[in-house]
């Protein structure tokens, strides 16, 4: 159960401006994709294009082959789950009240859950750890906690492409550890494609095998982790001076940043 | 680690209890007034009225007018405008994301307010539906204010929640302008001031059951439409964006949910004026007792709201007997202390 998705020659300007230019990007099924660039680069743009919510101004992008512009939202969401950089519940809702509204897409109008819904719901949080806290309020959680229920309800769509928007911003180290381990544990083990866009350069080269690095809303750089994060890329696309080095156990490029001299 | 099958069972149980504590308070409510009649009497009027039971008529003559043409229209009126407030009440916090959302927060009070006025102006005795010409105009100004304020919202095929607040923040405020300016020129147009004063403090004015035959499917049938959304605003509390990678087409339910609270609120309007409160505080009360799960919430806050209004009006009409307090000032009276209490009672901040 994967699917892959094709970004076929698409631009996308904002009503204030240009956000991507000409992107040609196939990811293939089973694959793990990280995006790379500055602030205001295009990768959240991209995710958006991506689960269908924003419509490109040119080109096309097609889920497994079929168009996204054909698919209506309750189709996509039956394929396609997203954990969005931003979210907030003004509302009580327990934090199983919120993994369960992942099965959405699955549920018909007026009909109460079914068994397997429950069950798909109570397996996805064992997944992500949580069970634990089913029945404590989610507006009660930490950030932390509060990403793995979002990233529980994204599962409990049971995807076959998970779009995820920096989602790691604003952990700490330990949750940001188990959020991309269990990611990668959901790529190899039932080949979950995978595209998230990251900020931190070394924990996406320690769990991506290809990243993208966007600048100015164009693809500058795309290939393995070695490939695209070189001294010469990053210097250009973040204007940062840093040195890389070798992760000591992996192999995985190391970035190493080096202050301004004026600093 | 199993999930506790919650809601199906929830909703039956409470459907069932407060369904019953309706049903009851329908029957108080018809008892009391200038002249008390006894529930058992009430009671087999009532069923006498279907053909499969023949109790021996025990009361007078006069006992029964009073009950069928009087008290029940009035009391069922009461119920359906608590159920449809209620419910309206629970549409837009839902939609809106606000715990201060109620029902005229889209500009219908003050566009039924308008047109109610304009029709007391007018030196025209029409009657339509059993309806004379204040509720219908009521009804017609809710709804074209409604429909003026999206169209202000509207952006790029969009229409920010924020924008739907202010604009309907704002035209509210323009329209309660013209009806302030009507009412103080009101001696030379020959409006009543009274009768503008009824309307604005809500007062439930139903004299005759083909009014309801009218209200009653609007306000019924809006409720039902209301639960095929309840899923639907459960996702919605999410936000758009959440909603929309849930499988929701935002736009559309949008304006669903907007249209279908709306109309409920006209419906609602028609027959009452301006009820405050139960709109308001109603949801809120009872996602304090049962949960934010929209799809128990609708039901049970249409219930528990036609309940609040039977009562209401009941003292509205017997605290001062023969006189007749506006049913709004009971629903403020008990609902803004009842309001703070949940607040209080909370002791953490306030999420709904």
């Amino acid at each position: 159960m994967t699917i892959g998705i094709e970004i076929r020659d698409v631009s996308f300007a904002y009503t204030d401006g240009m956000a991507l230019r000409n992107i040609k990007l196939s990811v293939t099924a089973g694959e793990m994709v990280g995006l790379l660039g500055p602030n205001g680069s295009g990768k959240t743009t991209l995710i958006k294009l991506a689960s269908g919510i924003l419509r490109p101004n040119h080109g096309e992008i097609l889920l497994g082959g079929t168009s996204l512009r054909s698919m209506s939202r309750k189709n996509i969401a039956r394929s396609v789950a997203v954990v969005p950089q931003q979210f907030d519940i003004p509302f009580a809702f327990t934090t199983t009240d919120v993994v369960m509204l992942g099965r959405f897409p699955f549920i018909k109008t007026l009909s109460a859950e079914s068994t397997e819904d429950k069950n798909i719901v109570s397996e996805t949080m064992d997944l992500v750890r949580l069970s634990q806290f089913g029945e404590r309020r989610f507006d009660e959680l930490s950030g932390g906690e509060r990403q793995k229920v979002i990233l529980a309800m994204a599962l409990a769509q049971q995807p076959k492409l998970l779009l995820l928007d920096e989602p790691t911003l604003h952990l700490d180290i330990s949750h940001q550890i188990e959020i991309l381990e269990l990611v990668r544990r959901l790529n190899t083990t039932q080949k979950l494609t995978v595209v998230a866009a990251m900020h931190d350069l070394n924990l996406a080269a320690l769990y991506f095998d290809r990243l993208i690095l966007l600048k100015e809303g164009r693809i500058v750089a795309d290939g393995t982790p070695s490939q695209v994060l070189t001294e010469g890329t990053i210097s250009e696309v973040f204007a940062t001076t840093v040195k890389v080095e070798v992760h000591p156990s992996t192999g995985a490029p190391h970035i190493v940043v080096m202050p301004r001299k004026n600093s | 680690m199993p999930i506790k099958p919650k809601n199906g069972k929830r909703l039956l149980w409470v459907s069932l209890l407060l369904g019953g504590v309706l049903v009851f308070s329908v029957f108080i409510a018809s008892a009391i007034g200038s002249v008390n009649i006894s529930l058992p009497d009430i009671f087999h009027m009532v069923l006498n009225k279907f053909a499969l039971f023949h109790f021996p008529t025990t009361w007078r003559a006069v006992d029964e007018t009073i009950i069928f043409q009087i008290r029940l229209p009035r009391v069922i009126g009461a119920a359906l405008v608590g159920a449809a407030l209620a419910t309206a009440g629970v549409l837009f916090q839902g939609l809106l994301r606000n715990p201060l959302a109620d029902p005229y927060i889209t500009g219908t009070s003050a566009g039924a307010a308008l047109g109610a006025t304009i029709a007391m102006i007018l030196p025209l005795n029409l009657a339509f539906l059993g309806f004379g010409l204040v509720p219908v105009a009521a009804f017609i100004g809710a709804l074209v204010t409604v429909i003026l304020v999206y169209n202000m919202a509207r952006v790029g095929g969009r229409t920010p929640v924020v924008s739907m607040l202010l604009a309907g923040f704002v035209v509210s405020a323009l329209l309660t302008a013209v009806i302030t300016f009507l009412m103080s020129i009101g001696d030379r147009l020959g409006l009543n001031l009274r009768s503008v004063f009824s309307f604005l403090m809500g007062h439930i004015s139903v004299t005759n059951w083909s009014q309801l035959a009218v209200v009653a499917p609007l306000v019924i049938g809006g409720i039902i439409a209301a639960r095929f959304f309840a899923f639907h605003l459960n996702a919605f509390s999410m936000g758009e964006e959440s909603a929309s990678y849930l499988g929701i087409d935002v736009e559309k339910d949008k304006i669903f949910i907007l249209a279908l609270g709306s109309l409920l609120t006209a419906a609602a309007v028609s027959i009452s004026g301006l009820v405050g409160f139960v709109g308001l505080v109603m949801p809120h009360a009872v996602r304090l007792i049962l949960g934010p799960d929209h799809r128990l919430l609708i039901p049970a806050s249409a219930l528990a709201g036609a309940i609040f209004i039977v009562i209401a009006d009941l003292l509205a009409r017997t605290i001062l007997a023969p006189g007749e307090i506006p049913v709004g000032i009971i629903t403020a009276l008990i609902g803004a202390p009842f309001f703070l209490y949940l607040l209080r009672r909370s002791r953490r901040e306030y999420t709904f």
